[in-house]
C-alpha cells in the first residue's frame, strides 16, 4: 500500500532552492503527523553529493536520479524518470515547489499517473491520512479547499508560505537507475542566467516599479532591493513599456510573490497587479496620486513623489543597518 | 497548416466575484466574462502562422457554459475561421467542479472530428490557475508538448520553439502534430476592427453537448474530477489605506521605516 511523503527538491547552481527546503520541511511536518517517512527525490547531473544536505531538514531517505541526461531541465525526460520513481516507491503524497519548472514537471507526471495535482498551494492539512490542500483561485480573490483524488496525491507549494526548520535525522541515500524513456522534444540550446540575486518569487523583500517610474531607470529601486537582499519587480505597464523584462513582472500575467515586505512604487494597483501580491505579509505603496487603487490594498500608504521617498527610505534603513 | 486553439472563458480580471450558496462555485450571474489572457496570445499566434502560411484554417475549441459564444464572437472578429463550443452544463446552471482532467477529456473527444497539425493553448487559465489541461490533452493524444512558448518557427513538419524555463530560456524542436502553450511575450494580441466585430455576430459555430460526443456526464464535472472543491470563500479583504503623514518625503520615509520595524517587524 502506498505510504510516506515524497518531496521533489530542485538542486541549482548553488545548492537547493529555498522553496525546495520549504517543501521538504512541510513534507516532514505531514510525514510526522502521519507517523510515516519522508523521502526526498533529487533529479539532475552531479547532484548526488549535494543531495545529502536534505537530511538536515528531516529527509529519512533521499533518492537521487543523477545522470548527464538530466543536466538541463527538460519536462519529458524529467517526467519519465520521476513517474518511474513514484511508481516504484509508491508514496501516498508528493510535494514540490511551485516554480516554473516544478509546475511544468508536475503537470506531466500527474497526467502520466492519472492523479490529481493541486498547484500553488498555500497550506495543507490531513484528514483520514489524506492530504487536503488550500489554494488561491481567481488571482487570489478566492481561497479554495480541495481534495486531491488518486494516489499519489500531488501538490505544489507556493514559495515563502512554509517555515524552514532544521531537523536532522539519519538518512539513507540511494541512486535510481535513470531511463529517460521516449523523448519527443529535443533540446537545442539553453540560456539560463546565473544570477547572484535572490529570485523574485523567493525574495523576502520585493521593490516594484510601475508606470510612475517614467522610464527604464530603476536604480533607486535596485539600490533599496540590494540593501535589503531583495528583488526588483515591475507592473505590467512597466514591462509592456519595455522598461523591465517579463521575468520581473508581478501580477496576473506575471509572477505571484509573497514577501515579508512588498513596496509598490508608482503602481496604480489594478486587479491585474494585486492578483500577484495578495499573499504578501506587508504591502507599502508610494504614489503621488491619492486616489490610486493600490492604496486600498496597501497596509501603509505614502502619497508623495516616489523619486524623493524611495531614496529617503533607503537612507533610513541604511542608517539602521549601520 | 490547420491549427486548433484551445480557449477558456474566464471571469474578467476586474469583475466582482461572489461565491454561490453551497460554497463550491462562483455565482456566474452578473460576472463579466472574457477570453483567458493567455488564450488571446494563443489565438493571435495561430492567426500569425496562418497569415504567414497563406492557407489552412484556425479552429477554436472551447468547453464551458452558455456564455462561451460571447468569447467566440471576439475570436471570430480577431480572424478565427471556425469554432466549436462544447456546452458542459450538466443541469441548468451546473457546470461547476470541472478540472483540467475532465476538461481535457471533453476537448480530446471534440478533437476527434477536427483535422489539425498544431494545437495552441494558453500556458494557464487565470481562474482555476492549475496549469494542466495541455499536459492532459498531450498525454491522451500522445502528442509532443512544449510549454511556455515565447517564440516559434515552423519549417516543414518541425516546429522550433523558444520557451521559458526557470531563470532563462530554452530552444527546443519537435515534430508536428504537436501542442504548444502560449506564454506572455509570444505576441501582442490584435484588437478586432469594428467591421470584423459586426461580421462576427452573424457567423455560425458548432454547438455540441456532452451527449453528442458520447461522454457520460458522470465521468466529467465534479464527479470525474481529480481536484474536488470542498469549499470556496472570498479571500479576506486587505484592510489597507493607512496614510503615513509627514511634512516632507524624508519625514514620511522615517515614519514608515519606524512602523515597519516596530509594528510589523519586517525590517
Amino acid at each position: 500500500m502506498a505510504q510516506g511523503v515524497a518531496v521533489i527538491a530542485e538542486y541549482g547552481n548553488d545548492g537547493f532552492r529555498k522553496i525546495s527546503l520549504e517543501a521538504v520541511c512541510e513534507g516532514k511536518r505531514l510525514a510526522s503527523e502521519l507517523g510515516q517517512n519522508l523521502t526526498a527525490v533529487v533529479l539532475g547531473a552531479e547532484v548526488a553529493e549535494g543531495a545529502a544536505e536534505l537530511a538536515k531538514y528531516g529527509a529519512d531517505r533521499i533518492i537521487v536520479a543523477d545522470d548527464a541526461q538530466l543536466k538541463s531541465f527538460q519536462a519529458e525526460p524529467y517526467a519519465n524518470v520521476l513517474a518511474a520513481i513514484l511508481q516504484e516507491t509508491e508514496p501516498s503524497m508528493v510535494l514540490m515547489g511551485a516554480t516554473a519548472n516544478g509546475i511544468e514537471l508536475g503537470a506531466r507526471v500527474a497526467a502520466k499517473l492519472q492523479v490529481g495535482l493541486a498547484n500553488e498551494c498555500t497550506g495543507f492539512s490531513l484528514e483520514n491520512g489524506r492530504l487536503v490542500a488550500t489554494r488561491p483561485l481567481y488571482g487570489g480573490r478566492v481561497i479554495a479547499e480541495v481534495d486531491i483524488e488518486g494516489t499519489p496525491q500531488m501538490a505544489s507549494v507556493r514559495p515563502n508560505m512554509m517555515k524552514i526548520e532544521e531537523n536532522e535525522v539519519p538518512v539513507e541515500i540511494s541512486r535510481f537507475a535513470v531511463d529517460t524513456g521516449e523523448v519527443k522534444v529535443e533540446l537545442l540550446e539553453e540560456n539560463v542566467v546565473v544570477s547572484s540575486k535572490v529570485e523574485l518569487t523567493e525574495a523576502d523583500y520585493v521593490i516594484s516599479g510601475g508606470r510612475g517610474m517614467n522610464g527604464d531607470d530603476f536604480a533607486i529601486l535596485e539600490e533599496l532591493a540590494d540593501l535589503l537582499g531583495g528583488a526588483v519587480g515591475a507592473s505590467r505597464n512597466a514591462v509592456d513599456a519595455g522598461w523591465r523584462p517579463h521575468s520581473d513582472q508581478v501580477g496576473q500575467t506575471g509572477k505571484v510573490v509573497s514577501p515579508k515586505l512588498y513596496l509598490a512604487c508608482g503602481i496604480s494597483g489594478a486587479m491585474q497587479h494585486t492578483a500577484g501580491i495578495s499573499t504578501s505579509n506587508t504591502i507599502v505603496a508610494v504614489n503621488n496620486d491619492p486616489d490610486a487603487l493600490i492604496f486600498r490594498v496597501a497596509d501603509y500608504c505614502i502619497v508623495d513623489d516616489l523619486f524623493e521617498v524611495v531614496p529617503a527610505i533607503t537612507k533610513e534603513i541604511r542608517a539602521i543597518k549601520g | 497548416m490547420n491549427i486548433v486553439v484551445l480557449m477558456k472563458q474566464v471571469p474578467d480580471t476586474e469583475s466582482e466575484l461572489a461565491i454561490n450558496d453551497d460554497a463550491t462555485g462562483i455565482d456566474s450571474e452578473d460576472v463579466k466574462m472574457a477570453i483567458n489572457p493567455y488564450d488571446e496570445f494563443a489565438i493571435e499566434e495561430a492567426l500569425l502562422i496562418k497569415e504567414k502560411d497563406g492557407g489552412g484554417t484556425v479552429t477554436l475549441v472551447s468547453v464551458g457554459p452558455d456564455t462561451v459564444p460571447e468569447a467566440i464572437r471576439v475570436a471570430y472578429a480577431m480572424g478565427v475561421d471556425h469554432a466549436v463550443h462544447v456546452n458542459d452544463e450538466i443541469d441548468e446552471g451546473v457546470y461547476g467542479g470541472a478540472d483540467a482532467f475532465t476538461s481535457a477529456k471533453i476537448i480530446v473527444a471534440a478533437l476527434k472530428d477536427i483535422d489539425y497539425d498544431l494545437i495552441i493553448a494558453g500556458n494557464r487559465a487565470v481562474d482555476g490557475d492549475n496549469y494542466q489541461v495541455p499536459a492532459h490533452v498531450a498525454e491522451m493524444l500522445g502528442l509532443p508538448l512544449v510549454s511556455a512558448v515565447v517564440h516559434q518557427e515552423i519549417s516543414g513538419d518541425a516546429i522550433t520553439c523558444k520557451k521559458l524555463i526557470e531563470g532563462g530560456t530554452a530552444t527546443v524542436r519537435t515534430s508536428l502534430p504537436a501542442i504548444i502553450t502560449a506564454q506572455k511575450g509570444l505576441n501582442e494580441p490584435r484588437y478586432p476592427a469594428f467591421r470584423a466585430i459586426m461580421k462576427a455576430k452573424k457567423k455560425d459555430f458548432d454547438e455540441l453537448e456532452l451527449d453528442d460526443l458520447g461522454i457520460d456526464e458522470k465521468s466529467v464535472g465534479a464527479a470525474g474530477a481529480f481536484i474536488k472543491i470542498r469549499k470556496l470563500e472570498l479571500a479576506p479583504a486587505r484592510t489597507g489605506g493607512r496614510i503615513i503623514e509627514g511634512a516632507s518625503p524624508a519625514e514620511k520615509a522615517a515614519a514608515l521605516v519606524k512602523l515597519l520595524r516596530e509594528e510589523r517587524q519586517v525590517i
